[in-house]
């Protein structure tokens, strides 16, 4: 309770400055509850092949700003961040290959990052893993049929199964 | 692909190249059960008993030292080796290094005075607070000793009642007989 004699925007100020942040926990911690979800994302934004560089590069540049990030209360949001912009220096650096690539990321703001559903994400994380891979592909990274089958070393056919079994398992919801 | 251990194991690598491991962490087992060890690039910082929550501990070493903590078992090797040959009967005084960080003053002088009992015998709590000289007394004492974020390590275990009860100890009662017991030979 705000003391009687502050009124207004003054007991907005009160209540927010005596909110306190959250405790930044282990990085350990966090490294084993993210780490699966952040790779599976940047496989499907930069392929299998240069998703472990960016991740190493994700993880290092966040532990790195660890101590000074103050608040823990959306961990993995910051986490997400990081690897956005490690995604979008690997396609900079890409871009002088005449690759042909996928866009790196359809909601790349801070805004979209409660677009980021949990409970989905778990979901997905929990599809045998073939299905998971290829969903990620499909839907995460946004890659056509013929890469899926290129990245996962499979057939078109066999790609397609893979995304249409894991769709059926994600819409018969949680186990 | 998932994070496996290859993955670990080269992040483990580049951040400790980087001197990004503030605070290494691992587990090992021992005669008086699993042992939480924490150390910093100054020395070791705190052991735990498994009576203590690890996420507890980890949280009050995140706060009070660095929350750039990282599961590193190498790091921690000399201790383990040390604490192995200690529980075997075969190490009497430590060499490993110690980081104070999470002791007060007053605390920090309790220990150091506790660290110089010798192995094998034991001093009363009043008698660690006559030779501090200080007027808070064996109360005061005793408080600095259960607080001692490295057990064993730093021998608050020889620390006992005058007239030859055994006192309190933070990892229980059982530990402290045990370790007197391991010293008593």
């Amino acid at each position: 309770m705000a003391p009687a004699h502050i009124r207004g925007d003054a007991v907005v100020w009160y209540a927010v400055s005596t909110v306190k942040a959250t405790a930044l926990p282990p990085f350990q911690t966090l490294f084993d509850e993210h780490a699966q979800a952040v790779l599976a994302f940047l496989i499907g934004a930069v392929g299998s092949s240069e998703a472990e560089d960016c991740f190493q590069d994700t993880m290092l540049s966040a532990l790195r700003a660890y101590p000074r990030l103050g608040d823990g209360s959306n961990l993995r949001g910051w986490l997400f961040t990081i690897a956005r912009r490690k995604v979008v220096d690997a396609h900079r650096a890409r871009a002088r290959r005449p690759v042909p690539v996928a866009d790196p990321d359809p909601g790349a703001t801070l805004d979209a990052l409660p677009a980021i559903d949990d409970g989905l994400w778990d979901e997905v994380r929990s599809l045998p893993v073939k299905q998971r891979k290829a969903v990620v592909l499909r839907f995460a990274g946004d890659r056509s049929y013929p890469e899926i089958a290129a990245a996962m070393s499979t057939t078109q056919d066999s790609a397609r199964q893979s995304v249409h079994e894991g769709l059926k398992k994600l819409r018969r919801g949680p186990r | 692909m998932t994070v496996d251990q290859a993955l670990r194991t080269r992040f483990l690598e580049r951040a400790d190249a980087e001197k990004l491991v503030d605070v290494a962490v691992t587990t090992m087992d021992s005669p008086v059960g699993t042992l939480l060890l924490i150390a910093t690039p100054k020395g070791i910082v705190r052991i735990a008993f498994e009576t203590e929550n690890r996420d507890d501990v980890l949280g009050e070493v995140a706060e009070h030292v660095s929350p750039r903590i990282l599961e590193a078992p190498r790091r921690l090797d000399p201790l383990r080796r040390e604490l192995d040959r200690y529980f075997a009967g075969k190490l009497r005084d430590f060499d490993v290094p110690i980081d104070w960080t999470l002791t007060g003053d007053f605390a920090r002088r309790v220990l150091r005075r506790t660290a110089r009992i010798p192995y094998g015998s034991v001093a009363s709590y009043g008698e660690v607070a006559m030779d501090l000289g200080t007027p808070r007394g064996a109360r005061a004492v005793g408080n600095a000793l259960g607080s001692n974020p490295i057990p064993v390590v730093v021998p608050c275990h020889r620390v006992v009642r005058t007239g030859g009860a055994i006192g309190g100890y933070g990892g229980g009662l059982p530990r402290k007989r045990w370790l007197l017991a391991l010293e008593a030979g």
